[in-house]
Parts: structure tokens; C-alpha cells; sequence
């Protein structure tokens, strides 16, 4: 075969046929389903999933999980609707401190991990149940903004034609995107963080400042989920405390949906964009189909993961069996 | 004499009993009628009593938890199948099938099969442990939302209600459940090979191959008992409330189930484990969520305090922060 394909971009490859399949499938079923409009709509309502799944991509990509982005999403978001509207904040103002409260979070989750050598998982357990709980005590009633500014942030956009619209969340996820696909792919700390990922040991003995790295992960998963939460606030014009439960779980499935090997080391952001997207699609075409309920979500997400993990594992195992390795 | 307080002091009992101590403790100043008993209607009541009885879910889910610990592996799937194994019972009562055998039966089926599923996925496919009971957790309340037609389902039926409610030898028929698993299990892993296996197999699972151990068998073992045990804390919060409710049924409970097990002093890495301690841990999460309920704190802070007793308690396991605590213990006196 001279047509060799790269063997890590083939769950990436799965993916992309999904989605395309999913898309052209439902644009034949449905009407008005394969517009540009269903497209932009996709961007704009995932905005805040997609946001907390490129920071997931980043942990699982060094070799780790965080559970705690839900609750970071809804803490940024009560944080960011109590200093707006009972302590009168400007937003302007309000989002830069949201924002480094949670790479706080962050810094001292990673520090845990990194200097205590504890599992990750356990970690992230008692961060999500700390954030979850500062939200709750802040404010148990979801808080309603009225503010001009959020207004303006969420009537700014760009019609495109079909009356697609091209909105302010779509614009930070899209401009995260970029950044985060930049951070791993064109700069050094991309590489450690793979490095990281594919083997702590021997990146430590290249070289790879490993303690750094680890910490610095679990920081940008925390500051995105933050800015994921801020989006959320705006989207949803309030902040409420039991926003994004289970969220942390749609964003672990969008990752292994978008083809990141779950053990570290291999995968791409853009990957992940894509299981966000598929995963908004599965929904769009529930809500289209109006006979489905919603539960059939969490079944089919549930299956595609299933599928991906075997396909992983399945590449995995060809790939040691013919002597290379991963 | 003295020695035997030493060798207490050196056992892993140790600290988890002066933990659950401190907490009694505290409610001696804050609230005593915290240890008051009533007998009434034939049945105990009081503080003590309520502790126990609320815990036994969360109690049953650590039991099978301490196994699936032991072999290095995880089950996030165990409040879904509470909801499954619910879901079930209650579509089965409402199916005027009056046979009270049966539907417990199948409901413990059912929990069986999700940990068949889980096992299979995690010693015979090879994934990590997470990620398996992650598939699970994820699809789980989305089929028993299927089985409930997106309802919540409920009925009457003394028979298994009496599950929830019921009391038996003056004590609630949970706590009387809990006391029966405990025991059934412990005799399980400690008068067969198989707690041996378990612990083997978290130690090492290549050596434990190589020594004649089944390791996939052993796992799968261990994630069925665990899907039983959560299809019976299942059935016991469904007859609790004469209802099943698909989307809260067990919400959370697999991650106090976990900070039990913690608690109790397993290592997540596997190795090691005690049903008792995990017990002991339930008891420990229960009593301080009665404890800041009756001092008048209010109820939010119940998850704040509980993040950070998970942080201190994987702090003092943790052999850099032991070391530091030492140097800085020692730094002091010189």
C-alpha cells in the first residue's frame, strides 16, 4: 500500500466520517436541517462544551482527568452574576477576576497532583465538590443579569446569509480553538505536554520540566472551564449553581469521541471540536425528530464512546502486534 | 497492656475510629440528645439510629467499591445502576407482578448484568477502569430513563417497601441489610482464596498472572459483586420512596461510596482493602453531614467541608507530605 495513512489520525479520520455522515443523513431526513444555519447554531449553543472540552484535551492528552470543570463553570458563572449585579461590577471587570479564580483552582489541583503525587481523579473529586460547593453557599437561586453590556456581548455577531448567525460565543470558541490548537501543535509546551502524556519517565529523563507542565495543564483546564462559564453566564443571561452537572462527562466524551487516546500521549484539539460538534448534532437531530426524547442522548453518547474506546484499543493492539508502538 | 494499645496505635483501625470518635465527641458539646435511643413501635430510634439508616446505601456501594479499589480499578457506574436496578423493580411491581421474589431477583439481575458489562470491558477489553464504568455512568441513566418511559414511576407495595421502611429486630431493615451483605461478603474474601486473589491482583496483576492467578476472572469477580451491591442500594432508596426516579436515584453516591473507601485507608492504587474500615468510612461522611445538619450550619457546607476532609485525609496518606510534616515537626524542637 503507497497510500499509508498515519495511523493516530485514523480515529480522527472516524470522526470526521461521522460527523459528515450524521450531517448528510439529516439534512436528507429533515428540512431546513442542512443549513448553514444548523451549522452556526451548533458553534453558538455547544460554545461553552466545546470551550471546557479543548482544556480536557489538554489534561487527558498529559496523561490525566479532571472531573471538576462542571462545577468550575458554575462557580465562575454564580461568582460572575454576583459581582455584576448585587455588588455592581462592571463585567469588564468582573471577568478577569472570575477567570483567575479559576485558574487558582487550577494551580492548586495541579499542585496537589504534582508535588504530593496524588491521582488525579481523586483531586479534581474533591476540587468539583469544593467549587460546586462555593457556588451553592454564594447563591442557591439562579441570579438573573440585566445588564446593557451583556446584552451588547450577546446581540454582537455577524449575520451570514441563510440567516445563519454568527454570534459572540461562536467567536470565543472558534478564537480558543485557535489558540489552543497553536499552544500544542507551535510552541514548546505543546510538545512537553505530549511528551508528558506518552511517557512521564522518559520525558523527565529528556529533559521535560514534568512538574511545570503537570501544574501548568491543570491550570488551563481550570481558566478554560472558567472562561467556559463566563460564556455560559452570558448565554444564559444568569448564574446558577447547579449549571454544568455532569458536564465534566459530555466533556470527557467529546474528547474520546474526537479520537485522544484516553491513557495520554496522542490526539488533537480539533479532534475534540468535532466530538463537540457530533455531540450537538446527535442533539439537534433529537429535537428535529420531536418523537425522540431526550434520554436517547445519553444512550447514543454512551454507545459512541463504547465504540471509540474499542476502536483505541483495537488500534492499540494492531499497531503493538506489528512492532510499532503508538 | 501497653503493648496492646501500641499495637492498636500502629493498626490501620487506628485512625479512622479516632476520626469517627472526634466526630461523636463533638456532638457531646453541640447537641446531646445526638446519642438519645427510643424504643417505640418496636423499632429504635434516635440520631444513632438515623446515621446507620442513611448511610446504608452509600454503605452497601462501599463494600462493593472496597473490592473494585483493591484491584486497582474504579466503578463511576454504580449510581446509574441505582437507578437501573430501581427503575426495574418499580416497572415490575407496577406490572402487577405480586411475586416479591422476582422482582428482587431481577433487580439484582440487573445490576449484574451492568457489572458483567463493566468487568468484561475492564479485564477482558483491557480499559482502564475510569473509562469503562465512565460508558456505564454515562448511558446508564439514559436507560433507565428508557425502562421508566421518562417517568417516575411509582407505587405501592407494602412487601417492598418494607425494603426502605421496614424494621426488623428493632432495627431499619437497610441497616439489617448492610450488617447481612457485610458479612456475606467478608466470608466471601476472607474464609475463600479469593480476597487474596483480589489483593494480589492490585499489587501486580503480571505477577499474579504469572503465580496462576485468574487476574481477568478475579476482576470481572469483583465488578459483579459491586454491580449486585449497587442494584441492592438501589432497590433499598426505590422502596425508601416508593418511587423510581431515574435522574436523581443515587446522584453522587458513587463518589461518597469512593471517599469511604479513601477514608477507610485503601490505596486507589490497589493492594489493600478492609470492608470494615470502608464501613467505618461511611459512617465517618454520615456523621459529619447529621453533625453540621443539627449544629445549625447551614446544609451548603456540607460538600465544602467534605472536599476538604478528601484533601487532608489523601494529605496524611501521602508519604512527601508525611515527610514534610516530619521536617517541620523536627525543625521546631531543634
Amino acid at each position: 500500500m503507497s497510500l499509508r495513512l498515519n495511523p493516530r489520525l485514523l480515529p480522527v479520520m472516524v470522526t470526521v466520517a461521522l460527523l459528515l455522515l450524521l450531517f448528510i443523513a439529516g439534512a436528507i431526513r429533515f428540512e431546513n436541517f442542512g443549513s448553514l444555519r444548523v451549522v452556526m447554531n451548533l458553534f453558538t449553543d455547544n460554545a461553552f462544551l466545546g470551550i471546557t472540552a479543548i482544556g480536557m484535551t489538554f489534561v487527558i492528552l498529559s496523561g490525566g482527568i479532571d472531573l471538576s470543570v462542571g462545577a468550575v463553570i458554575a462557580l465562575s458563572g454564580v461568582l460572575c452574576a454576583v459581582l455584576i449585579e448585587q455588588l455592581g461590577w462592571h463585567p469588564l471587570q468582573a471577568i478577569p477576576l472570575v477567570i483567575v479564580c479559576g485558574s487558582l483552582l487550577g494551580l492548586v489541583m495541579g499542585a496537589l497532583i504534582q508535588c504530593y503525587n496524588m491521582q488525579p481523579f481523586i483531586v479534581t473529586l474533591a476540587g468539583m465538590f469544593f467549587a460546586r460547593a462555593l457556588a451553592t453557599i454564594l447563591s442557591e437561586q439562579s441570579i438573573p443579569i440585566e445588564h446593557g453590556f451583556v446584552d451588547a456581548i450577546n446581540n454582537f455577531g455577524i449575520m451570514l446569509p441563510g440567516r445563519a448567525w454568527f454570534g459572540s460565543a461562536a467567536m470565543a470558541l472558534i478564537g480558543i480553538f485557535i489558540l489552543a490548537v497553536w499552544l500544542l501543535h507551535y510552541t514548546r509546551l505543546g510538545g512537553y505536554i505530549y511528551a508528558l502524556g506518552g511517557n512521564a519517565g522518559s520525558a523527565a529523563l529528556m529533559g521535560v520540566p514534568v512538574g511545570r507542565t503537570r501544574i501548568l495543564v491543570y491550570i488551563l483546564s481550570s481558566t478554560l472551564a472558567a472562561t467556559a462559564g463566563v460564556v455560559y453566564c452570558f448565554y444564559t443571561s444568569s448564574g446558577y449553581a447547579l449549571a454544568g452537572v455532569g458536564l465534566e462527562l459530555d466533556a470527557i466524551a467529546a474528547v474520546v469521541i474526537g479520537g485522544t487516546l484516553l491513557s495520554g500521549g496522542i490526539g488533537y484539539v480539533s479532534g475534540t471540536l468535532l466530538g463537540v460538534l457530533i455531540m450537538g448534532l446527535i442533539q439537534t437531530w433529537i429535537s428535529f425528530d420531536g418523537s425522540l426524547n431526550s434520554w436517547w442522548t445519553r444512550i447514543v453518547i454512551g454507545v459512541l464512546v463504547l465504540v471509540f474506546i474499542c476502536l483505541q484499543h483495537w488500534l492499540s493492539w494492531k499497531l503493538k502486534r506489528s512492532g510499532k508502538s503508538l | 497492656m501497653m503493648s496492646a494499645v501500641n499495637r492498636f496505635r500502629q493498626s490501620r483501625y487506628f485512625w479512622p475510629l479516632v476520626a469517627l470518635a472526634l466526630i461523636l465527641l463533638a456532638n457531646v458539646f453541640i447537641n446531646p440528645a445526638f446519642f438519645s435511643l427510643e424504643f417505640r413501635n418496636g423499632r429504635l430510634y434516635g440520631s444513632l439510629v438515623d446515621v446507620l439508616n442513611r448511610g446504608a446505601p452509600v454503605a452497601l456501594l462501599a463494600i462493593g467499591m472496597s473490592l473494585v479499589i483493591a484491584t486497582g480499578g474504579i466503578d463511576l457506574s454504580v449510581g446509574a445502576v441505582i437507578a437501573i436496578s430501581g427503575a426495574v423493580c418499580a416497572n415490575l411491581i407496577n406490572s402487577s407482578l405480586d411475586s416479591l421474589f422476582i422482582v428482587i431477583s431481577l433487580g439484582l439481575l440487573a445490576g449484574l448484568i451492568a457489572g458483567l458489562v463493566n468487568g468484561s470491558l475492564v479485564s477482558y477489553l483491557g480499559i482502564q477502569p475510569i473509562v469503562a464504568t465512565l460508558v456505564l455512568m454515562v448511558a446508564g441513566r439514559g436507560i433507565a430513563q428508557l425502562i421508566n418511559g421518562g417517568q417516575i414511576i411509582t407505587f405501592s407495595h407494602d412487601g417492598f417497601a418494607a425494603l426502605g421502611v421496614g424494621s426488623l429486630f428493632g432495627l431499619p431493615i437497610p441497616v439489617v441489610i448492610v450488617a447481612v451483605v457485610l458479612f456475606l461478603v467478608h466470608c466471601l474474601v476472607r474464609f475463600t482464596a479469593l480476597g487474596l486473589f483480589i489483593e494480589a491482583v492490585g499489587c501486580n496483576p503480571r505477577a499474579s498472572h504469572y503465580a496462576g492467578v485468574h487476574v481477568n476472572g478475579v476482576k470481572l469477580a469483583v465488578y459483579c459483586i459491586c454491580g449486585v451491591c449497587a442494584a441492592i442500594a438501589g432497590m433499598i432508596i426505590t422502596a425508601d420512596i416508593q418511587g423510581a426516579d431515574a435522574n436523581n436515584a443515587g446522584l453522587w453516591l458513587e463518589l461518597d461510596a469512593i471517599l469511604a473507601v479513601v477514608i477507610g485507608g485503601a490505596a486507589l492504587t490497589g493492594g489493600r482493602f478492609s470492608l470494615v474500615l470502608s464501613v467505618i468510612g461511611v459512617l465517618i461522611i454520615q456523621a459529619l453531614g447529621t453533625t453540621i445538619l443539627v449544629s445549625g450550619i447551614a446544609p451548603q457546607y456540607n460538600l465544602l467541608i467534605k472536599s476538604l476532609v478528601i484533601v487532608a485525609v489523601l494529605l496524611l496518606q501521602s508519604p512527601a507530605f508525611k515527610q514534610q510534616l516530619m521536617n517541620l515537626l523536627r525543625g521546631r524542637t531543634t
